[in-house]
Order: structure tokens, then C-alpha cells, then sequence
């Protein structure tokens, strides 16, 4: 409890130990002999011990032009019951509104602790080494390539590579995984991390701000700014639901007394209520649950190891019915390899390292996934010492999708998919061999096809069948591979759609179609890694990339980033979104219910005000406790 | 320029908005946000005038409740 909060509950302690004294002496008749002057002043002991601030508040605020507030409102109602001499109900509401205050600051309070403990992932200190030795200070102060040393135990404070020891990492704080993984020199280390037994040595690659943990702490912090529909139309409301109130009871005050035909004996009666409706006017327990909700949902999910950007993609995410995905490097490792060489000439060895050779010379300039597989299969078949000799190779050109037109030899080497030999006008061998293929010409003449496969990652499977249980309808598959290979993952992994032989700017133009073609209200996810899909994720509802440990590109380019690569984070990823989303509408339905409910009430009296303050004040305080429950464990994964 | 503030007893939600909205419309503030969750205050202004901007903004939250600290 912070010192405010402290004496808050001091003087309501102490209005309490004299007012409920006071309030049962009326309702026993022990005050009737008192006249009414006298009455009022005995109750406004406690009401002043509860109430000063309330009213100095709204004087102040009056005076800097800020009119239409709490304090005001709470200042009006009771001053009107105590103008039509209901003195024990003025200061009962007078007080129920403090305790409600008191509450709320307290259970806010609460939530913020909470949401902070679990971002506790914060280093605090850095080991540097110096000239002098090992010296604590403060991570901001690190300059990049500096040695850090990162005793057992200890969090790692800063991003680096490890150039001496070897420990076991527990990467929870960033990807929400408990099992810990292995870290050896020359391996990237990651901040954020804890340190398991091994004593070890890291130059830093980074800046403190531009570390991983830094980076995901302030988009966790800052997501709460990007706010979601409900939250904008909170905001709205509010601006209108408290006018309107005080002008229904200044309705009611007037015309009260007129369309019931009770005249002036009753203007004192209808005064109260609407001194009531004041009290119901404002709409904190939605500004405050709404955002509270959607901060927790940000949290739990930070807690698995997945980044939402903003609040208003969590509520994105649990309306996704379509997720596409790209093939390759997000369903599969991206890690090709060569599983089989067909010659043309004839199926011995020496024709097909005939064919290799030509085809990792002919590739030796490429950086593509595929290529390197070539080349890496050449190296192994070629043996020890085996390099690739440039100076065969000359006037590479390559096309991005189809493949490499290049003089090996002095010979127009053509190698790439069949739709790049059909370009040159090659006739081929089609093969059908699952996987992709690559054929290989020379001077217009086939020679050969390579067949390289690509893993499937693991958990992928599973992945899907999460998301589908998860509310997913439809899983979609976009890739650059030949029909035959995608259909075959496809079956394999249970996807209800693919779009084969895409080429990248395709894949952008496909998913502006299925789009276009989605039902209203509902939204569509594009998973892929954050480099070569930063088009299509930023074209996507909503973009998933795989952060890999915090890869820049990822993170920049996504709206949510899945911090370890697990596909499978995505279904929890929605079943988090949709039970943020749920428990945020329940609150909302909650607090409007009862508020109406309550002025419904009250214009017929039959609510009186410390009962009206009683579900106010409940209201807001369940409100922001049932918000809490956003950041709750997950007992499935 | 852009600099995080913190803030203490930022206690209504309500409040937190009218403040966002009060500073904006100081000239010289090219965005501004008040994080009631997170009791921040981000404020981006134009360099040379920032102090003075940020005295404004001061001045903003505590009209709007005098009981919430800026933590400079």
C-alpha cells in the first residue's frame, strides 16, 4: 500500500468509528429531539473527515476550468442530500465512494505489480572486464565488443557472442520455454537469458538499448498504446456517458416533480434521485478494466515467449479464422539438402558428380538456400580440401524464382526449375520425385536434375491441429515449390489450401485475393520469417514472424513475433486473444448492466444513493479484478 | 526529441486521457502519450524548445490532477 493509499484508509477508519455510532443512534429515533440544523452539523464531523478532499479537489479543478469531474459529482450529490436533510445518507455515500477509490487504487495497484513482476526480466548490472579486473556497472554503460563475464546464476545483460565457456541457458524470459538449452563459444547469447552452472565469457555485440531484453520490454511497454477497437469505443462512450447522465438528472430533478404530479412536496424527493444518477455517472470501471485486459492479455502471452506489438492485434487475433503460412523456412528448417542426382548420360557416379560439379560451379555466385545445399553436396562428394574454382565460372545472372544463367567452362550453363529451361526453350526430363527439383543444361542441352529436400519442422503437426482446435477454420500454404512437392506437404500436414510455384511478389498478390475473399468481421495471419516476407506480413491482418531470440528483421516487420520459432505458440497465441477478449466483453456487459440497472432504479426510487455507490464502486472494483484474470496461466499449452 | 517520464499516483484512467489530449495541443509537441497501465508519459518535442514544452506538459498534468508527480 503506498502512503497515500495508507491514509486514505485511515480516515475511513476513523468516519467509519464515528459515523456508524451516529447512524444507528438516528435509526433508533435516539437524534429525532435534535433539531435539524444540529443534525447536520453533528454529520458533518465525519463527512468532512471523508470528504475534504473531494471537495477541495473539485473547487481546484473548478478553478483551472475542469468542471465535469468525479469530485464534482460526488460534491453535488451529497451537498444535495444534505440539503434535503438526508445527512446520514450523504455521508454513508461520501464514505462508500472513498472505499471505492481506496479499492481501486489498491487493485490497480496490484496489476501493475503483477504485470511488472513477470517483465522482470531487466538486468541490473554487467560484469565488465577492465584493465583493473572485473568491475560491476550499470549495463547502459557498455560499450559494444566489450568483454563481459556471466557468473552462474547470473542474468545475461547484454547480446554478444561467447568466446570462452560453456553453460546451459534457461531462455523462459524470452520464449516462455522452461527447458533449458545448451550454449558453447561462438554461439550468439541473448539477453534476458539466465545462466545456468557454467562460468562464461562474451564479447558484446550490442548496446544495452538495442539488446533483445531492452527491445522487448519497450514494445511489451508500448503496446498498450495501440489501442484496440473496444478500447477506442470505451474512450468514446466515456466522453459521452458522463453529459448525459448529469443532464437525465437534471431532468429529472426538474421534470420529475411535474410528470409525477407530486408538485413542490416532492421536488426534495426527486432532488435525491438525482442526486443518485450523479453517482452512478462515471464510467471508470470500463476505463479502467478495458485497457487493464488487454495489458494482462500482452503479459500472459510476453510470458510464453510471444511478442504481441499492440493491443489492438491481440483483438485482430482472436477474430483470425484463416492462417497462411509460408513453406518454406516456416514450416519446414529451411536446411536443404541434396537427396538425390539424376544424369542424363547414365546413372553412375562419375555422371552425377558430372552433373554436381557443373551445378555448384554454376551456383558458386548465389546466396540461395538451395544453392548452398549444391555446393555443400559438391564439397562432400569432392572430398577433403575440395573448393570451388572460380575461375571457371564467369557472367552469372540469376532470376529470382526460376534460376542461373552462367559460363562454366566456357559453356552457357542453364540451371534452375523447369519453368526457367522452359523459358530458354530446353526440352527436360521432368521429374517427380518429391522435393525440389533443379535441372541442369548446358548449352541448351539437359544433362541432369538435382533432387534437394527440405525438413519439416518439428511440432508442426501439432502446430496445426492447435490451431484448429484453437478456432483457426482454414490453414493455407503459400510456397515457390513445384505443385506435385507442395501438394505432397500439404497432405502430410493436414492443410486444407495450398498455391504452389509462387514467385515472391505471387505470394503478396495471393493473399490480397484470399483477403478480398474472407468473411466480414473476421481476419486473416500471414506466418513467414520477418526477411524475405516483410511484404506479405505487412499486407496480412495480422503478420506473425519468427523472432528467432530476437531477429531485428522479425520483430520490425510483424505484428506478433513468436520468439522461439514454435509454430505451435500460435494457437495459444489466439486461445490467449480470445479469452482477453472475452473477459474484456464480460466486463463491459457487467459494468453497463448494472449502471443501467442502478439509474433505472433510482429514477423510481427504489435504489437509494449508498446503495447506487455500493454497485458503482463493486462494480468497478470486480471489474478490474476480473481484468487481472487475463494474465492467468494457461493450463493447456 | 523524445523522452520517457515517469509518473507517480496516476490514479485515473480517465484523467490520463485528458492529460494525453491537453498536451498535445501544445505547439511545439510533435506526439505525445500518457500510459496510465504504465504510468509514462512519452513525450516527443521539438529540440530547442523541449524544456519548455516539457514545463508545459507539467503544468497540464497537474491541472488535470493535482495529486499525480512528474519524476524528472
Amino acid at each position: 500500500m503506498t502512503k497515500k493509499q495508507k491514509t486514505a484508509l485511515t480516515r475511513i477508519i476513523i468516519t467509519a468509528v464515528i459515523f456508524f455510532p451516529l447512524l444507528i443512534s438516528e435509526h433508533l429515533g435516539k437524534l429525532d429531539g435534535i433539531p435539524g440544523w444540529g443534525r447536520l452539523i453533528i454529520f458533518l464531523v465525519p463527512y468532512a473527515v471523508i470528504g475534504y478532499d473531494v471537495v477541495k479537489r473539485a473547487v481546484t479543478n473548478i478553478s483551472h476550468g475542469q468542471v465535469f469531474d468525479e469530485n464534482f459529482l460526488m460534491m453535488v450529490a451529497t451537498f444535495g442530500a444534505l440539503a434535503v436533510g438526508e445527512y446520514s445518507e450523504s455521508v454513508a455515500v461520501m464514505l462508500f465512494y472513498q472505499v471505492g477509490e481506496l479499492f481501486q487504487s489498491y487493485a490497480v495497484g496490484k496489476s501493475r505489480q503483477s504485470i511488472s513482476a513477470m517483465m522482470d526480466m531487466a538486468p541490473e548490472y554487467a560484469n565488465l572486464e577492465g584493465e583493473n579486473g572485473i568491475e560491476e556497472v550499470d549495463p547502459d554503460d557498455v560499450e559494444i565488443g566489450s568483454i563481459i563475464v556471466i557468473k552462474p546464476g547470473e542474468k545475461v545483460p547484454l547480446d554478444g557472442t561467447v568466446i570462452e565457456g560453456e553453460s546451459m541457458l534457461d531462455t523462459s524470459a524470452l520464449t516462455g520455454e522452461s527447458v533449458p538449452r545448451r550454449i558453447r563459444v561462438n554461439e550468439e547469447i541473448y539477453s534476458g537469458c539466465i545462466n545456468g552452472n557454467g562460468t562464461l565469457r562474451v564479447r558484446t555485440s550490442k548496446e544495452f538499448d538495442d539488446s533483445t531484453v531492452a527491445k522487448i520490454l519497450e514494445l511489451v511497454e508500448n503496446a498498450s498504446d495501440k489501442k484496440a477497437q473496444v478500447e477506442n469505443f470505451i474512450t468514446r462512450f466515456a466522453k459521452y456517458y458522463t453529459p448525459v447522465v448529469t443532464f437525465s438528472a437534471v431532468a429529472l430533478a426538474i421534470f420529475g416533480p411535474i410528470i409525477s404530479g407530486g408538485g413542490l412536496k416532492s421536488v426534495s424527493t426527486w432532488l435525491l434521485r438525482a442526486c443518485t444518477f450523479l453517482v452512478v455517472s462515471c464510467p471508470c470501471a470500463l476505463v479502467i478494466s478495458v485497457p487493464l485486459g488487454f495489458f494482462g492479455g500482452i503479459g500472459a502471452a510476453s510470458k510464453k515467449g510471444i511478442l504481441v506489438k499492440g493491443s489492438n492485434y491481440l483483438e485482430l487475433a482472436s477474430r483470425v479464422d484463416t492462417v497462411v503460412f509460408d513453406k518454406t523456412g516456416t514450416l519446414t528448417k529451411g536446411e536443404f539438402k541434396v537427396s538425390r542426382i539424376i544424369a542424363a548420360g547414365g546413372s553412375s557416379e562419375k555422371e552425377q558428380n558430372a552433373v554436381l560439379d557443373i551445378a555448384a560451379h554454376a551456383e558458386s555466385y548465389s546466396t540461395h538456400p538451395i544453392a548452398m545445399s549444391i555446393i555443400e553436396a559438391y564439397k562432400d562428394r569432392a572430398g577433403e580440401g575440395a573448393a570451388l574454382d572460380s575461375s571457371r565460372v564467369e557472367n552469372a545472372h540469376e532470376d529470382a524464382g526460376l534460376g542461373v544463367d552462367v559460363r562454366v567452362d566456357g559453356n552457357e550453363v542453364t540451371i534452375g526449375n523447369g519453368k526457367h529451361l522452359e523459358k530458354h526453350g530446353i526440352k527436360y526430363e521432368a521429374c517427380e520425385e518429391n522435393g525440389t527439383i533443379v535441372y541442369v543444361a548446358v548449352n541448351n542441352e539437359y544433362k541432369g536434375a538435382i533432387v534437394i529436400s527440405d525438413t519439416i519442422k518439428e511440432g508442426v503437426r501439432e502446430a496445426i491441429a492447435g490451431m484448429k482446435k484453437a478456432g483457426v477454420d482454414k490453414c493455407v500454404m503459400l510456397t515457390g515449390d513445384r505443385r506435385a512437392a507442395a501438394e505432397y506437404t500439404a497432405k502430410d500436414l493436414k492443410i486444407d489450401d495450398f498455391y504452389s510455384d509462387l514467385l515472391p511478389q505471387d505470394k503478396v498478390t495471393k493473399v490480397e485475393e484470399l483477403l478480398a475473399a474472407k468473411a466480414e468481421g473476421r481476419y486473416l495471419a500471414f506466418v513467414g520469417d520477418g526477411i524475405n516476407d516483410a511484404p506479405v506480413l505487412a499486407r496480412a491482418d495480422v503478420g506473425i514472424a519468427m523472432g528467432s531470440m530476437g531477429s531485428d528483421a522479425a520483430i520490425e516487420a510483424a505484428d506478433i513475433v513468436l520468439m522461439d520459432d514454435d509454430l505451435r505458440k500460435i494457437g495459444s497465441v489466439i486461445r490467449i486473444s480470445r479469452r482477453t477478449l472475452g473477459i474484456v466483453k464480460q466486463n463491459i456487459v457487467f459494468a453497463l448492466s448494472v449502471k443501467v440497472l442502478v439509474l433505472v432504479l433510482s429514477a423510481f426510487g427504489i435504489a437509494n444513493m449508498w446503495a447506487a455507490v455500493f454497485a458503482d464502486v463493486g462494480v468497478a472494483v470486480l471489474a478490474i479484478l476480473n481484468s487481472m484474470r487475463t494474465l492467468g496461466t494457461d493450463v493447456s499449452k | 526529441m523524445k523522452k520517457k517520464i515517469n509518473l507517480e499516483d496516476l490514479d485515473c484512467a480517465n484523467c490520463a486521457a485528458k492529460m494525453e489530449a491537453a498536451i498535445k495541443e501544445i505547439p511545439g509537441v510533435i506526439n505525445a502519450s500518457v500510459n496510465f497501465l504504465a504510468q509514462k508519459m512519452t513525450l516527443e518535442a521539438d529540440d530547442d524548445k523541449f524544456d519548455e514544452i516539457l514545463n508545459k506538459a507539467v503544468d497540464c498534468i497537474a491541472k488535470v490532477e493535482p495529486d499525480c508527480k512528474v519524476l524528472i
